[in-house]
């Protein structure tokens, strides 16, 4: 059910609702940036299918999340690039699943120690519906529900599929 | 008067001169019975129904030696009382096996006079754990400048001089303090230190190279030994070296007997265990004066035992507070407590270094009676009841409660020990029992 | 050995105290970490919430402006608080013994100590004095290590040379004194670098001092041939006190860097220094202002370099307490 052609008709779909939304909000000066990793291949998918050419924004949030005091430091971070300014701009965030919203969360507030924003938009592939924080997105690929033991993750960043698993 | 009657019951006795040659070969007599009476040994093996013994000792498994005589012990009385006293610092000796020791100098204040010598020789006696014989100051205030009161320190029973672990001014004033010494027909116990190069806190090699620490060369040793030897030579005194911890020295001193000269030495047990290895990770029960030198130098030390060059070995043991030893290691206090744990460590010895259990015994009574020049301790009729009952097997873990010593500035802290002193007599006494 | 105290049982670090004993790929992880942290420099807001909530004390027990103020400056980074403690070492010796002064401070409920002291082990000691939780980063002890001066070195040289492997790499200067050159060294020799070269006269070397993995050189022109990177060590007016050398002239004509002495080197060789430069007694001016000098690259990457392995120690740190707690709550459930 979640093979690549399916991910595929997803995104296309959300280049579509994404296109109408930003027209609705009469929003023209826009930055896309992606969460790593399955936010910034969503994005890069969505801006082909809007022929968006702009220089995408990559977020690393490995130092802002609000697990650091659990499970410490992760080893394999590398940096956030930004190539433009935030400071009042338009941001559309992309990210592959949404599930408490606190990876959102982190990001929003990484985004903010680069400049205040002027809006941000929050475009997700599947929305797993099991927030603990009041983060909700505008654009949704898909709405699932799972059972409290599944996890689903985007696969990629070629042949993107969606996978279910057990959590261990 | 009551008079104290001790027998020691079924165990093994070392050996001594007046026993037979066969005897004397294999070391360990089984015994069946050692009376001891008024202070002294009775009778061996007498069928004797009129001694009714007060107390009685079982000697199964065990080994009776002569009390170990130990040549450089600090009882930090007077003037060091977090760190030891007379009486708590023999009793750790009695619990060595230890029955006769020479109580360092390096009180406070020095034990440059009279005065002092008599206050350790009452302490001592009072505590009746076991002989104390002090070293007297070699110099006044041990500052290395000026003599002190040899005639008065012997009258005192000093039975030698010492220095301690200060180094002398220069050779004239050395060369002075020989001649005087000779005078009293009293020997000189010298760390061999050259002062200039002894600036430092470990041994000077790879280990202090790469942790940054700085290093004692070999020759702030060995160029001391090469000068003391030809002082000794010159004035004729009897020069015992304290303590040698390089390989070199034991070849000075080997060459210096072979001439005829009158030089003894002795090595401090920690030598014989331990290398430079031990401070690498800043451990500071390990720092020690003299330091813990290369492999090579511990198995040269090892090997002056073993052939005699060196005539005696002595715990070296100096207890510490707690504090000395919780600093960052150049600023704390050298030296471990020590006295307690010379069997077992024996043990080890002879089962990891092929040093022999005699052999130890025998350098820790024969050959440092010898240093001092009074008589050899043996197990044999008429001779003084200074003993150590002692275990080979008894195998135990030490725990920092059941040490004697004021002292805990030791590496065996919930380490495994094997053999164990069982009792001790000093004088016809019990002066430890475990 | 001595790495035992800085590493938790899944072998992160906790404590920083030195570069022996820690592995290639732990090095290589502090500085892909203090990579990552250069950029939040460059933003608006220069701050990321890793230490956010913690104290971080710096334990001075000996002065040093700079080192102390690029470790206030990577903990407030990190989003500390940050507490400045400057001992007069005669203090410490009148009275309060370390012991004491460290229960002191830990009442204050400090998460982090990064200390700097004039004896070797003075970090090793306290590392195993203070409670656990407590992470401790070593500022520079005695002769013994500094260990954040050789990772931004590392991070530097890796900046301008793009790896390790293949490198000779000379240090010039008092070896013997120094705690910035023996990290140093062991650094590159875990790093895997060709050949670490020491340059200097033989009263500033200590003794074996090939046992630390390196070659020695008295003639400093032969020992920069082919060098790739040369890093200063500055000299101190106190070694010429000690008989060690006869004067900074006759120092600065026989070691010095000069502009001629650096052709004999690769001619894209990068040339460091710890800093304070002494000019004209280690180096020509010429050379530390020129194109080949990185001496300014230093100065930033250390501040990314302290705040990762202050992260990765606190990160460690809580991982212990972490594991430590569901130990004695699992026990608790096991005895009710």
């Amino acid at each position: 059910m979640h093979d690549q052609q399916s991910v595929e008709a997803l995104l296309s779909s959300m280049a579509q609702k994404l296109g109408h939304y930003l027209k609705d909000k009469h929003i023209d000066n826009y930055e896309f940036v992606g969460i790593r990793s399955g936010g910034v291949w969503v994005a890069s998918a969505i801006q082909g299918y809007l022929n968006n050419t702009q220089a995408l924004g990559e977020l690393d949030i490995s130092f802002y999340r609000d697990d650091f005091t659990r499970i410490g430091l992760n080893p394999k971070v590398s940096p956030s690039s930004l190539p433009f300014e935030t400071t009042d701009k338009h941001i559309v965030l992309f990210d592959d699943v949404l599930m408490s919203g606190r990876t959102v969360r982190a990001a929003m507030n990484e985004l903010f120690d680069y400049g205040r924003p002027a809006s941000i938009t929050l475009a997700v592939l599947v929305d797993i519906g099991r927030p603990e924080l009041p983060i909700q997105p505008q654009i949704v690929g898909a709405n699932l529900s799972l059972n409290d033991e599944q996890r689903i993750k985007l696969v990629g960043p070629d042949n993107l599929h969606l996978k279910i698993q057990q959590a261990q | 008067m009551h008079i104290l009657k001790i027998e020691i019951l079924n165990g093994k006795r070392l050996a001594s001169p007046t026993d037979n040659a066969q005897d004397m070969s294999t070391h360990w007599i089984d015994f069946e019975r050692i009376e001891i009476q008024d202070g002294m040994i009775k009778s061996i093996n007498q069928d004797n129904p009129a001694f009714k013994a007060d107390i009685s000792i079982d000697g199964t498994g065990c080994y009776v030696l002569p009390g170990l005589v130990d040549l450089n012990v600090s009882l930090r009385e007077p003037g060091y009382t977090a760190k030891g006293s007379i009486y708590s610092e023999t009793k750790a000796a009695a619990a060595g096996g230890v029955t006769t020791l020479c109580c360092t100098p390096e009180t406070k204040p020095i034990n440059d006079s009279k005065a002092v010598s008599k206050l350790i020789e009452e302490l001592a006696q009072e505590a009746a754990n076991c002989e104390v014989l002090p070293l007297g100051a070699l110099t006044q205030g041990l500052e290395g400048e000026q003599l002190s009161e040899y005639a008065a320190l012997k009258n005192a029973h000093c039975i030698a001089l010492s220095n301690g672990y200060h180094p002398l001014k220069n050779l004239a004033i050395s060369k002075r303090c020989f001649e005087y010494a000779k005078t009293h027909n009293l020997s000189v116990f010298i760390n061999a230190i050259e002062a200039s190069l002894h600036q430092g806190v470990m041994h000077e090699d790879e280990i202090s190279t790469t942790i940054g620490l700085q290093g004692i060369p070999d020759l702030a040793e060995t160029v001391a030994v090469s000068q003391l030897i030809k002082l000794a030579e010159a004035t004729g005194v009897h020069l015992h070296l304290s303590q040698l911890s390089t390989a070199d020295a034991v070849a000075q001193v080997k060459a210096a007997k072979e001439r005829g000269l009158r030089i003894t030495a002795d090595v401090a047990i920690q030598n014989l265990l331990y290398t430079d290895e031990k401070v690498a990770n800043f451990s500071s029960v390990f720092h020690c004066m003299p330091p813990l030198r290369s492999e090579a130098d511990r198995l040269a030390l090892l090997e002056g035992v073993k052939t005699r060059v060196i005539s005696a070995i002595t715990s070296a043991h100096q207890p510490h507070e707690a504090a000395a030893k919780q600093m960052p290691f150049a600023e704390t206090e050298a030296g471990m407590s020590s006295i307690e744990f010379l069997l077992p460590m024996a043990m080890k010895l002879e089962r990891e270094q092929d040093l022999l259990l005699t052999d130890f015994i025998s350098a820790m009574t024969q050959g440092a009676a010898e240093v001092l020049n009074i008589a050899i301790p043996q197990i044999a009729v008429g001779q003084k009841a200074n003993l150590c009952i002692f275990n080979p097997s008894t195998s135990y873990v030490l725990e920092r409660e059941n040490i004697q010593s004021t002292g805990k500035n030791t590496p065996l802290i919930g380490q495994t020990l094997t053999g164990c002193v069982k009792t001790t007599i000093f004088e016809g006494r019990v002066s430890y029992s475990s | 050995m001595q790495s035992s105290v800085q590493l938790t049982a899944s072998g992160k670090l906790k404590h920083f105290l030195t570069v022996s004993g820690l592995s290639k790929e732990l090095l290589t992880e502090i500085l892909d970490t203090a990579d990552s942290l250069i950029e939040v420099g460059e933003r608006n807001i220069k701050k990321v919430p890793l230490l956010r909530g913690k104290t971080v004390v710096n334990l001075f027990f000996e002065a040093s402006t700079r080192t102390r103020s690029t470790f206030e400056l990577a903990a407030k980074r990190l989003s500390a608080d940050v507490l400045n403690i400057n001992i007069n070492t005669s203090a410490t010796s009148k009275g309060e013994s370390l012991s004491d002064m460290l229960k002191n401070l830990e009442a204050m409920a400090s998460d982090m100590f990064v200390v700097r002291h004039a004896q070797s082990g003075a970090s090793h000691f306290i590392a195993e004095s203070v409670t656990p939780g407590v992470a401790i980063v070593n500022a520079g002890d005695g002769w013994h290590a500094h260990p954040t001066q050789a990772m931004l070195d590392m991070l530097t040289i890796r900046q301008n040379k793009g790896q390790f492997e293949g490198l000779k790499v000379a240090i010039i200067g008092d070896i013997l004194h120094s705690r910035v050159a023996r990290s140093q060294i062991r650094a590159l020799n875990t790093l895997g670098v060709n050949e670490v070269r020491v340059i200097a006269p033989n009263t500033l070397l200590p003794k074996h001092v090939e046992s630390l993995g390196v070659s020695v050189f008295n003639d400093i022109n032969a020992g920069l041939g082919d060098i790739d990177v040369i890093i200063m060590l500055r000299l101190q007016r106190e070694r010429m006190q000690g008989a060690l050398l006869p004067s900074e002239g006759e120092y600065y004509q026989l070691f010095g860097l000069t502009r001629e002495r650096l052709k004999l080197a690769k001619p894209d060789a990068i040339v460091m220094h710890p800093g304070p430069i002494n000019r004209g007694v280690e180096i020509e001016s010429e050379v530390a202002d020129g194109d080949q000098s990185v001496i300014l690259d230093q100065v930033t990457n250390g501040i990314a370099v302290r705040m990762a392995v202050m992260s990765m120690a606190m990160s460690g740190q809580t991982e212990e307490q972490n594991i430590l707690n569901e130990k004695r709550a699992n026990e608790s459930e096991c005895i009710s």
